[in-house]
């Protein structure tokens, strides 16, 4: 099972952040559970097999407040994949500092080595206010002013600033599969 | 206390459906903002049988925002967020939703102007598969029909036709073979809602005029 966490403070962002990441798991045929995050407990994090976290939106940065909730990832052993807003918390929990810059729209973004799937210049959907400076211990797959992608070095912990949902779903399928490295 | 939004609104299936979708998620429509394109050929708004959402909002009980666009690219998105500003500053909205569904275009003007005023963003029909879109249309009792085509092989026949199950077969078999978006979201045909669970009453068809030729016609109602 691949549990999807959602980070939205608004009921109706589910639908725009959440539901997307769950309908390309339907369309792959994958098994997941959608939680907030304040539903979290040791259970369901031992039951799953991978974790997304979702990202959420410009307005909404409770999950900022709100990083102890997410110290459990100190010590994960599966597979995560934060986007957006879910790649802030990665950074920000393995001691990175969280940046503001704003980007709305379809960017250009390279990929010098194979990342979940793809590689050079590929077209992304950004929608954030913040990026992260990340700390030692994260190899960069993708960098243009800030870090777009990044990996856990020695834990598969993937991130991306962008949101695959939209033009990229090949990665959060990839991410799915068995085998992700 | 329930969250105040602002539903940008063109008469439409997609708007029709996220103002429902917001209010069962428990938001409190503050009101609807439409924008009248002068521009028929408009990148952001929807244009067929705009001046009829008057009466929809009618039979919803909300305020109508009505602006009148040049329709001049990027400077029809000023009418736009001065609109959006008056329903912030008129009704106290706290935040903006939008039937965009695949269209970055439109999605992320949006989402800028929203930015700009300090409201949150809603767009619950983001990424949404089409023909569940249409499904969930046909659930919830909406009554939708075509009121504008502008893609081959649509034609002057189609406009009229109502939204059912017929309908979604048909566009399924429209998408496999000619690639037309199903619930027409490149802009293949507009709707327009005569009845939905927000009505107070459903609006009825008391005539209408077509315009246009080929594969581009648009249907102007008269609503009783």
């Amino acid at each position: 099972m691949i549990l999807i966490i959602n980070l939205c403070r608004e009921r109706l962002h589910y639908y725009e952040f959440v539901k997307p990441i769950e309908d390309i798991l339907k369309q792959g045929g994958f098994e997941f559970e959608s939680l907030h995050y304040s539903e979290l407990d040791k259970e369901v994090l031992a039951r799953c097999n991978k974790v997304i976290i979702c990202g959420t939106s410009l307005k909404d940065e409770e999950f900022v407040e709100d990083l102890d909730s997410f110290s459990w990832l100190k010590d994960f052993e599966k597979p995560v994949f934060g986007i957006c807003a879910g790649m802030q918390i990665l950074g920000m929990v393995f001691g990175g500092r969280l940046k503001k810059n704003l980007e709305i729209g379809f960017f250009h973004e390279n990929f010098e080595r194979e990342f979940l799937g793809i590689s050079g210049e590929v077209e992304v959907y950004h929608l954030h206010n913040n990026y992260v400076e990340f700390g030692k211990g994260f190899d960069i797959f993708s960098e243009k002013n800030f870090v777009q992608a990044v990996k856990l070095r020695g834990k598969e912990f993937y991130g991306v600033l962008f949101h695959p949902e939209v033009r990229n779903k090949k990665m959060i399928l990839r991410f799915c599969e068995d085998g992700t490295d | 206390m329930k969250k105040k939004v602002a539903v940008l609104f063109s008469g439409g299936k997609d708007s029709c459906l996220v103002a429902w979708i917001a209010q069962k998620e428990g938001y409190e429509l503050g009101c609807l903002v439409s924008i009248v394109s002068k521009n028929k050929e408009s990148f952001m708004f929807h244009v067929p049988s705009i001046g009829k959402v008057r009466m929809q909002a009618e039979v919803m009980r909300l305020p109508l925002i009505l602006k009148e666009s040049e329709g001049v690219k990027e400077e029809e998105l000023e009418d736009l967020e001065n609109a959006i500003l008056d329903a912030r500053d008129r009704f106290g909205v706290e935040g903006v939703v939008t039937g965009a569904v695949g269209s970055v275009y439109q999605a992320s003007r949006v989402q800028k102007i929203c930015n700009r005023l300090g409201l949150e963003c809603f767009n619950p029909l983001w990424q949404e598969n089409q023909i569940e879109l249409l499904k969930d249309l046909v659930a919830e009792n909406f009554e939708v029909v075509v009121v504008g085509v502008a893609a081959y092989p649509l034609d002057e026949k189609f406009l009229g036709r109502v939204i059912d199950e017929r309908f979604i077969e048909e566009m399924k078999g429209l998408r496999e073979k000619f690639d037309i978006n199903p619930a027409g979201e490149g802009g293949e045909f507009e709707s327009f809602v005569l009845n939905c669970p927000l009505f107070r009453k459903g609006l009825e068809v008391n005539g209408f005029e077509d315009f246009g030729e080929e594969n581009s016609w648009r249907r102007e109602l008269e609503i009783k």
